[in-house]
């Protein structure tokens, strides 16, 4: 069974169609790469996924349970949303990282404040919010941070930031977790090291997707491409296929220029 | 013949109600300011658009004149004395700087990066909690300097009181020249602002160094 189905999805704004019947599925530990000219959609595919934007039509199903259904209004109110959304993390190409917080409190906060929600909360305050520093002290270790906790966000380089940003995303265990070209706003030099942690992701089989403009990247990362162009998904398959021998017009002449250039 | 003593005493005893005045308005316009830049920011037009105009009004006539409807008004029109004179000028002033501030809180909310609001969204949490533990401190921040002019003009504000017969500081220092011929306790009323105002730039300075360990 998949774990992210996705049937349907349109999306206008205005009179401009920006998603036109999109249709895919993944299967859970799987890493899907989205590549596609700019403007193509791939940003506002993911934040529909993560309830940033409401589609027009469509079906978002995620481990078999109706999340949003664009004909079934009980699937859409705000305060559902706020719940549905933590089966998707977000990684926003400019981080957004909370700047009066620590490092460490950037990672915690979110959780701590759903802390509050548990029942057992006021009992077991202290041993909750000692779990949440533990569980994020570990996540902040993968991601190669350990020593920079204390730290603010503007003391940190640009990759720091993002690993930061991933960490955060991360410490709230989604069931899949999005990427937005995570390393476009990044000097050339910097991006590596946020790349080396997405693919230790990818080998831990969390189940992701990365909106990209690194070819090799995707090429290297992914178990499958999505190839968008006009708001619609013109090719997918394994990387290998897209990226080797793609069958679509549209996917050759976007590889072909992206290579040349 | 005055003393020096004598009156600085007596110019305490103003400097009292300016005291007051100041403390009180600032009790009521700091959180009404928000509220009213809530309103100004509203995604429902009528009410954006009332918010607005109150404010447009409000920031566009003299408040010397807003003290006078307030104090006078309800006794013209309905025949009754509404408000004694210090509530008259403490819902004035409360209501005046409320405007001046909320739009000092619109600039600030409004020059958030929306992808704040939206890293909180998509980690789940609620729209107040965003408010309070994200946005609030961010905005503080942004809007210190020009809360520090207002707050300081609000000072020496307080002595357009005295035309409702508020016997704050300069209608004590004005009544020595009509009363003993003195002009010397009204310049002496300077001190108090002086300081006051020095005071509070202190105050400023520090929240300011407060709050240099992060950048926005
Ligand atoms: N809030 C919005 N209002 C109006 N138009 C929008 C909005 N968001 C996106 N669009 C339009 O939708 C189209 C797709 O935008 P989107 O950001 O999803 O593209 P993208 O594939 O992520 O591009 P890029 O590679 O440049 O990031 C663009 O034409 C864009 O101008
Ligand atoms: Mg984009």
């Amino acid at each position: 069974m998949p774990i992210l189905e996705v049937s349907n999805i349109s999306k206008s704004f205005g009179s401009t169609e920006v998603l036109k019947d999109i249709n895919f599925d993944m299967e859970k530990g799987r890493t899907l790469a989205l590549i596609g000219s700019s403007g193509s959609g791939k940003t506002t595919l993911l934040r529909c996924l993560n309830f940033l934007e409401t589609p027009d039509t469509g079906v978002i199903k995620v481990n078999d349970e109706v999340l949003f259904d664009a004909s079934d209004p009980n699937t859409n109110k705000d305060s559902e949303k706020r719940i549905k959304r933590l089966h998707f993390g977000l990684v926003f190409q400019s981080f957004n990282l909370f700047p009066q917080h620590n490092v460490l409190k950037n990672v915690t906060l979110a959780k701590e404040l759903l802390a509050k929600e548990r029942p057992d909360y006021k009992q077991n305050k202290k041993q909750i919010l000692g779990e949440i520093e533990e569980q994020a002290r570990e996540v902040l270790d993968s991601v190669g941070l350990s020593e920079k906790m204390l730290n603010y966000p503007h003391e940190l380089s640009g990759g720091q930031q993002q690993r930061v940003a991933i960490a955060r995303a991360l410490v709230l265990s989604p069931d899949i977790i999005c990427f937005d070209e995570p390393t476009s706003a990044l000097d050339p030099e910097l991006t590596g090291e946020v790349l080396k942690v997405i693919k230790g992701l990818a080998e831990r089989e969390t189940t992701m997707i990365i909106v990209t403009h690194e070819m090799q990247f995707a090429r290297d990362v992914s178990d499958v491409v999505l190839f968008m162009d006009d708001g619609r998904i013109v090719e997918q398959g394994p990387p290998e296929e897209v990226f080797g021998n793609p069958k679509e017009e549209r996917t050759k002449h976007f590889l072909e220029r992206y290579f040349e250039g | 013949m005055e003393t020096f003593i004598n009156v600085s005493l007596n110019l305490l005893g103003g400097f009292r109600y300016t005291v007051l005045l100041f403390a009180y308005t600032l009790l009521i316009a700091l959180p009404l300011g928000l509220i009213i830049s809530f309103g100004s920011m509203s995604s429902f037009k009528p009410l954006r658009w009332l918010t607005r105009t109150f404010v447009w009004i409000i920031r566009g006539t003299p408040l010397m004149l807003q003290l006078i409807i307030v104090f006078y008004a309800p006794g013209l029109i309905w025949g009754i004395s509404a408000f004694g004179r210090m509530e008259a000028a403490i819902i004035a002033f409360g209501i005046n700087y409320s405007c001046y501030f909320s739009e000092i809180y619109r600039g600030g909310i409004e020059a958030i990066p929306k992808g704040q609001y939206e890293a909180g969204q998509v980690l789940g949490m609620k729209k107040g909690q965003i408010f309070l533990q994200i946005i609030l401190l961010q905005v503080i921040k942004r809007i210190l300097a020009p809360m520090s002019n207002e707050v300081i003009t609000l000072v020496k504000d307080t002595s357009l009181a005295r035309i409702i017969a508020i016997t704050e500081l300069i209608y004590i220092g004005q009544k020595y020249i009509t009363a003993s011929a003195l002009l010397w306790p009204l310049f002496y009323t300077g001190v108090f602002y002086l300081v006051s105002c020095g005071l509070l730039t202190l105050l400023f300075q520090y929240t300011e160094r407060k709050l240099k360990y992060f950048a926005v």
